[in-house]
Order: structure tokens, then C-alpha cells, then sequence
């Protein structure tokens, strides 16, 4: 379970006597309340990107400490149009922005890659992305119709309105419906941890978050690697964008080209994210 | 089949003391457990540092912050309400329709789910009355949640006063203000205490409500209006995303310590207002 | 005139004992506000009964969540009431005063330790356990009734407790003399005579696993389909609200309030039984 990812409105017009008798009380506990955004950034949006995010604005504030920047979720779709209506700074996405967004000015930060895996302890190393689809949807449920053990496949999947979990779908399944007697989790830790301690179950997460607890497998004959998802072999693979509602200047085109700079890139390549040098924007 | 009396007897107590040491065994395996593996990483360090990539590093003391903040935002909201509704019922009133309404509210209050509460306080604080996730919104919504609690034990503590602390009082031209602040209050003091203190470990053990109203910035919260991650869902976070299982047992034994301390605190006072008022 | 202030006075603390009606009433009206439109959307009918949950479909049926719910409450109530009545009557007729006195503070902790940590033992030694020598995943109904199991002794234990010792001593003392050995005492006379309070016991004892999100989340598994077996996984309409409300919204968010909804009115019959049961005693 996590915080909830829609963006509530932030602060309070106070009117009301009940409000009044609050604000007294509060400002009793507590020293200046009004302090946020005065010099500060907005980041709205993917909550796939919004640890990204958060890693980055820590740095960046560690570097210019008279700026704070404010990192929230809400989902690429609340992200993109957060961006567009101004009341983020910036958006973030983790999904390709769609024909009538394209008037926004956008950048790729990175590209994530998401790994099919399973246990190390499973003898299988490939599957056609055909056999992934069949398990996922309940056709496959048995290790040995892939050529493994006689054992029953545990699948597992993330919840509804996860943004792996849409691009899992988008990338792979064809509007096919994953078999809902699936085991659902809700976030990429506990997928992996599940992953590593059941030999035959079979999960995806982030590419960055593989480790040596759980075996990432090929697809269609392609390992699950940062040059595969470079060059395009691995197909699944989704872009972290940046959007703004026009070309960013000020702060925010501060923030960004610290994003794309060396210093941000090695940051993200260490957080297990695909970046390349990509020349700046778009 | 029936056994022979002396045989149901010995089968009984068998069984009884045989499943009572088997509960307590499984409360000690939990416990040991978080404790054996949290233990070496309570260090001074861990407890006054800020974590640091998403708690992948440093220490928790923003989350004790944030958790010693949103505790006692609904410490301060309930306790008047709480003591106040505990008052009403044992020195205003006789048992009537009212009371009996107003116990039926504070039992269903008891009953409704965290997770619910959790909903309540995203719609109601959050949504409703702007709060934003903050530690306000995650205080109130606390604040109702223990209020049952609260009542419930300043209630008993109220009752068990003597007749005739009362009666002295009013014998003495004391007006019902006076009686109830001089003679009542004092003596069912350590039981009230013993009831918030109650409060405040329900508040430090949440998740359910808290993440859904408090949010989970791990930023050092600078005023009631920002969010905050208490250590219970700074806990679940480390735990659930697998950050760091080091730091989760860290969080988790500082909060099985918490808990232990509260839990003792509140027995001792009660104690000592048992003695007294005997 | 003292009159006329104590009369100022016990209204004051009667707008003040108001704060439990008023909470109660704002809680049921933002939650039904908030979920009421999507039930009357999907029709209350299809919303309980339907069988297929994906919202990102737009499809809301409960369902399988009410099944998960009332599976592994009665499996907890299965598993937990019997423990929790051996203890107490081990705490009321056997335990000696050195032994009772910790046996209270041990169960005591075991109320106050967060439900997040329950889970996460849950998941680190129950759902091995079932998975290597049960099978199946180990996420399991079963993983779930015994984690609440273990979490609902202490409601239960404490109000049983309460029960048996505010008999009258003379019920006891009366079989005794007639003859009857202890353990027949307690089984015919002790547990019978305080059989409404342990009904309220067992009551609020299952509120309080229907309840119960976090740790069901972490070892229950979550999946969305009607169970075949109590080592399949399952959700209940606590973890449907609990795994899905981070990322929720629009109807989506109105369809978990009205899952909050259809928990509230469960929560709330039980709550009125058992508060009946003990009126009436």
C-alpha cells in the first residue's frame, strides 16, 4: 500500500471559525507555515519516475541550496497535464506522450527497461514474448509446458493502475486481460523478493532493479540488457520524460540540464536507469 | 466418548497450559526476531541522522519527528473531547436515550476499520478541507481514532473515584466545576494518563490511516502543514520495496521498544490509581 | 445563579460528549458521498455480486473480495477463538498471580505491535512455511487466518477475560462444593454462565480481522478471482482499498470508497450484535 498519488490541493484559504481555531492552534505548535515554493520547483506526475525524481532534487538542492524542489506523484496522464495547465512545473511521464500532447516541449531523462523474472533456481533462461502473454493471461500454467519442471507457475503481477503494470500491458499483452487469479503486489520490492524466494514463480519490475536474487530472462532470444534496450533489441523498454508546457528557461532549464548533465546521468545510471547523451531536448 | 472426570480434568489443564506457553513462545519468536536482527543498528547515528536516498542510507530521525508530531496533534485534539465526553457520561447524566447514543457512537468509532479511517481522513482533511497530506490531516484523522480509546478508559477511571470525594466536595459548597476539577480530576488522573498514553501507542503503531492522510516525504517536516512518513509507514516502506532490511529492522525494534515503554508506562499508572483508590 | 452555571456547565460537556455522534456521522457521510455515485452507476447488485474486478476496464464487482473477506475471517476465527479461550481461562483459573501478571503484559504487547510488522513476519516465515511443505504460492488464505488469528487474541482474550472474572464467585464456589471437579466447573458452569460476554468477545474479535489491512496485504497475495482452495491467494475488501488507493482516482477512487461502504455496514452489523449481546446480558 502507498500513499495515495492524486494531487490534493495543497493549502488552505482559511474562512471558516473552525479553520480559524485550527490556524490558532497550529501556529501555537509550530513556527512560520508559509514558507513553500517561494523559490521552489513543482514536479509532478509518474510515480514510476518520481523516486528518480526525488534522488535528483536532493542533489540538485545539496548543490544550490536556495531552491526547493517539491517532487509528487499523481500518474503520468495527471503528470502531462499538470504540465500543460502550469500547476507543476514540471511533469513527469513514464509513457511516450500521445498525438495531442505532442505541443509540449518534452525530454527523455532516461529509459527504463522492465525485466521479465524468475528464480535463479528455474532452469529456464528464454521465452518468445508469445509464451510471457500465455502465461500472464492463464493460457500456460505449468512450468513444463515451457520445458521446465512439472510445477505449477505462480504469477505474478502488479495492481491496477500501477504505471508498470500499464506499460507491462501496453508493452506486451495486446489488450489480452492478465488471469485475475494472478497474485498481485503492489510495488517492484516485494515482486522481486517474492520472485527470489519461490522457485517457480514469475514476476516483472524495472530492469534497474534486477539483482542477483532473481534472473532476468531473454525475450525472443534478447537478454535484458542496458545495450539491448539502447540499441532498440530489447523491446521492452519505456521512456522517463520531462515535460514542460513550452521550451523550460530560469529554474527550470537550471534543474533540467543538471538532469542531462554527466553528474545527473552517472546519478540515474547508479539508480539502475538507461541514460545516454542525448544532446538535449527535443 | 466420554471420559472419566479425572482424565477431562488432566487433558483440559494440559491443554490449557500447553496452547497458553505456545501463545507466548510465538509473542517472543516475533519479537526476537525484529530484535535480534535491529538491535546492532540502533546506533546513536541511525537515531539522529535523516535518511538519505529514500532511506537506502542515514539514519530515521525524521520519521521519529514526524511520528512524535502527528501523535501529538490527535493527543492534544483528543484528550478534551475524550475526557470531556467521559465526564459528561459518569457526572452530567443519568443513563438515557443520550448516553446510550453517544456509547453506541463511541463503540462504533472502535469498530470502523483503519483503512476506513484512512479513506475518511484523505476525503474529509485532505480533499475537503485542504490540508494536503500533512501531518494535520494525519493528526486529526488519528485524533478520531483514539478518541474511543480515550473515552473509554477516562470513564472507568472517573467511575472508580469514590462517592465521597464528591460528596465532600459539594458538603464543603463546592459547585460541580470545582468538584469535578479538585476532587474527580486529580484521582482519576493516573487512569486518564494511562488512557492517552494507550492513545499515543495506537498512533505510533498505524500505517493504514496515516499513509493515506500524512503522506510519506521523507523530508524533515517543517511545519503541521507539510507531509511526513511515521516510523510505522517509513517501516513498511523499507520492509514492502526491499531499501534497506538493515534500517527496516532498525525502524521496527525502535518501535517494538516504543510500544513495550508505552504499554509499561500505562500499566504502572494504573496500578498506582488501583493502590490509591483503594 | 450556581444553578444557572451548573446548567451552562453540562451543556458545555454535552456539546463536547456530541464530538463521538458528530465524527461518526461526518466518517459515514463523506465515505458514502464519496462511493455512493459509482454503486448507483455499476447498480448496488452488480457492484456486490459481480464477479470481475478491472477498473481499468470499468468493471466493479466485489465479489471475490467479499469471499476472500468471510474465508479467512472464519479462518481466523477458527484458529484464533479456541487459543484465545484456552488463554483466557488459563489467565482466570490456572495461572499463578506471578505468571498472570506477565501473561497480561505479554498479551498486551501483542495488541500494541504494529500490524505492519505482523505482516512482514507473516511473509518472512508463514508463507515459506505453507509454500515448501503445503504448496502454492505460499500468499495464501491460510497465511492470512493465521496472522489474524494470532492479531485478534488479544481482543478476543481481554474482553473473555473480563467476563469470566465479573461472575459471581459463588457460581464456582457453589459447583465445587456440589462435588464437580475444575475443569467441570469451568465447562459447565464458568464458560456457559459467561457465554454472552465471550460472544462479544468472538464478535468484535472478527470485526477486528475483517478489519485488519496491512498485514493481510503483505501475505494474503491479492489476486482478484474467486479461490479454489485456502492456499490460494486472495483479497478482501480492506486490501482492495489498501493496494489500490495509491494510484487511484476518478471512479476508480469512487469504487474503493464503495468498497469502504460495503465494509462499513458489515463493521457496523457486527458492532450492533455484539453491542446487543451485552445489553441484553
Amino acid at each position: 500500500m502507498k500513499p495515495v498519488k492524486t494531487t490534493p490541493p495543497r493549502r488552505a484559504h482559511f474562512v471558516s471559525k473552525f479553520k480559524i481555531i485550527l490556524l490558532v492552534f497550529m501556529t501555537s505548535l509550530s513556527s512560520g507555515c508559509n514558507r513553500k515554493n517561494v523559490n521552489g520547483l513543482i514536479l509532478a506526475g509518474s510515480t514510476s519516475v518520481q523516486p528518480f525524481a526525488e534522488t535528483l532534487a536532493e542533489a540538485y538542492m545539496k548543490l544550490h541550496s536556495e531552491i526547493s524542489i517539491d517532487v509528487q506523484g499523481g500518474g503520468s496522464s495527471a503528470g502531462v497535464m499538470s504540465a500543460q495547465t502550469n500547476t507543476a512545473d514540471i511533469g513527469m511521464s513514464s509513457r511516450s506522450l500521445k498525438d495531442k500532447e505532442k505541443t509540449l516541449w518534452s525530454v527523455e531523462i532516461a529509459r527504463d527497461g522492465l525485466a521479465i523474472i524468475i528464480n535463479p533456481k528455474n532452469t529456464i533462461t528464454s521465452l518468445t514474448l508469445n509464451q510471457v502473454r500465455d502465461i500472464y493471461s492463464g493460457v500456460i500454467t505449468n512450468w513444463s509446458q515451457l520445458g521446465g519442471k512439472d510445477k505449477d507457475i505462480h504469477v505474478i503481477t502488479r495492481e491496477e493502475g500501477s504505471g508498470t503494470r500499464s506499460a507491462f500491458e501496453d508493452l506486451l499483452m495486446d489488450d489480452i486481460e492478465i488471469d485475475p487469479h494472478s497474485i498481485v503486489q503492489d510495488s517492484n520490492g516485494t515482486v522481486r523478493q517474492l520472485v527470489g524466494d519461490d522457485a517457480n514463480a514469475i514476476g516483472y519490475i524495472s530492469l534497474g532493479l534486477v539483482n542477483e536474487k532473481v534472473k532476468a530472462l531473454e525475450l525472443d532470444g534478447v537478454a535484458a540488457t542496458r545495450e539491448n534496450v539502447l540499441n532498440g533489441t530489447y523491446v521492452l523498454s519505456r521512456p522517463y520524460l520531462f515535460v514542460t508546457s513550452s521550451e523550460p528557461v530560469g529554474e527550470v532549464k537550471k534543474f533540467i540540464d543538471f538532469v542531462l548533465s554527466a553528474d545527473g546521468r552517472a546519478l540515474l545510471d547508479l539508480e539502475g536507469l538507461i541514460t545516454y547523451d542525448s544532446g538535449g531536448s527535443q | 466418548m466420554l471420559m472419566r472426570p479425572k482424565t477431562a480434568e488432566k487433558v483440559a489443564q494440559t491443554i490449557i497450559w500447553s496452547v497458553s506457553i505456545l501463545v507466548v513462545l510465538l509473542l517472543f519468536f516475533i519479537v526476537s526476531f525484529i530484535l535480534i536482527k535491529g538491535v546492532p543498528t540502533l546506533t546513536w547515528d541511525f537515531l539522529t541522522q535523516n535518511p538519505t536516498q529514500s532511506g537506502r542510507s542515514g539514519g530515521i530521525l525524521s520519521t521519529i519527528v514526524s511520528t512524535l508530531m502527528v501523535t501529538l496533534v490527535a493527543i492534544l485534539v483528543a484528550t478534551p473531547f475524550g475526557v470531556g465526553t467521559a465526564f459528561y457520561l459518569t457526572e452530567f447524566t443519568y443513563e438515557s436515550k443520550v448516553t446510550k447514543i453517544i456509547r453506541f457512537s463511541a463503540e462504533s468509532l472502535a469498530a470502523i476499520p483503519s483503512i476506513v479511517y484512512g479513506l475518511f481522513g484523505f476525503i474529509f482533511f485532505v480533499i475537503y478541507l485542504k490540508l494536503g497530506w500533512s501531518i494535520l490531516s494525519g493528526g486529526l484523522t488519528m485524533a478520531v481514532m483514539i478518541l474511543p480509546t480515550i473515552i473509554r478508559t477516562s470513564e472507568e477511571a472517573i467511575l472508580s473515584v469514590p462517592r465521597a470525594y464528591r460528596e465532600v466536595s459539594f458538603s464543603l459548597g463546592g459547585n460541580k466545576w470545582q468538584t469535578i476539577t479538585r476532587a474527580v480530576l486529580p484521582s482519576a488522573f493516573p487512569g486518564i494518563t494511562a488512557g492517552i498514553i494507550l492513545g499515543i501507542g495506537r498512533c505510533v503503531a498505524e500505517t493504514a490511516a496515516v499513509i493515506l492522510t500524512a503522506g510519506s516525504s521523507l523530508h524533515m517536516p517543517e511545519s503541521l502543514f507539510d507531509p511526513s512518513r511515521t516510523m510505522a509507514v517509513h517501516f513498511y516502506i523499507l520492509a514492502r520495496e526491499g531499501i534497506s532490511m538493515e534500517r527496516a529492522y532498525g525502524t521496527a525494534t525502535l518501535l517494538i521498544i516504543i510500544i513495550l515503554g508505552i504499554n509499561l508506562t500505562a500499566n504502572m499508572l494504573v496500578n498506582r490509581f488501583i493502590a490509591k483508590t483503594r | 445563579m450556581n444553578l444557572k452555571k451548573d446548567k451552562m456547565l453540562r451543556l458545555g460537556f454535552f456539546l463536547v460528549a456530541l464530538s463521538t455522534l458528530s465524527a461518526l456521522a461526518i466518517i459515514t457521510i463523506f465515505i458514502f458521498v464519496e462511493g455512493v455515485p459509482l454503486i448507483n452507476k455499476v447498480g448496488l447488485v452488480k457492484f456486490i455480486f459481480g464477479m470481475k474486478w478491472a477498473p481499468s476496464q470499468g468493471l466493479y464487482g466485489i465479489f471475490p473480495m467479499i469471499v476472500g473477506t468471510v474465508t479467512v475471517t472464519f479462518g481466523a476465527a477458527l484458529i484464533g477463538v479456541p487459543v484465545a479461550l484456552c488463554v483466557s481461562i488459563f489467565l482466570t483459573e490456572f495461572a499463578p498471580k506471578k505468571i498472570r501478571t506477565f501473561m497480561r503484559s505479554a498479551i498486551q504487547l501483542l495488541a500494541g505491535i504494529p500490524s505492519v510488522v505482523y505482516g512482514f513476519w507473516g511473509l518472512t516465515f508463514i508463507v515459506p512455511f505453507i509454500r515448501d511443505y503445503l504448496g502454492g504460492p505460499g500468499l495464501s488464505i491460510l497465511a492470512g487466518s493465521l496472522i489474524l488469528a494470532i492479531m485478534i487474541l488479544p481482543t478476543i482474550i481481554s474482553i473473555t477475560e473480563v467476563s469470566l472474572l465479573s461472575l459471581p464467585s459463588l457460581y464456582k464456589q457453589g459447583s465445587l462444593a456440589l462435588g464437580a471437579t475444575h475443569w467441570q466447573t469451568i465447562y459447565h458452569v464458568l464458560i456457559p454462565s459467561a457465554k454472552s460476554g465471550i460472544m462479544a468477545a468472538i464478535i468484535l474479535g472478527i470485526g477486528r480481522a475483517i478489519g485488519e489491512t496491512m498485514a493481510v496485504i503483505m501475505v494474503l497475495g491479492n489476486a482478484v478471482a474467486l479461490p479454489n482452495s485456502i492456499l490460494d491467494p486472495a483479497r478482501t475488501l480492506t486490501t482492495n482499498i489498501g493496494i489500490e488507493m495509491g494510484y487511484a482516482s476518478g471512479a476508480h477512487q469512487q469504487a474503493l470508497f464503495a468498497t469502504g461502504i460495503v465494509l462499513l455496514v458489515m463493521i457496523m452489523m457486527l458492532n450492533s450484535i455484539a453491542q446487543f449481546i451485552v445489553r441484553k446480558r
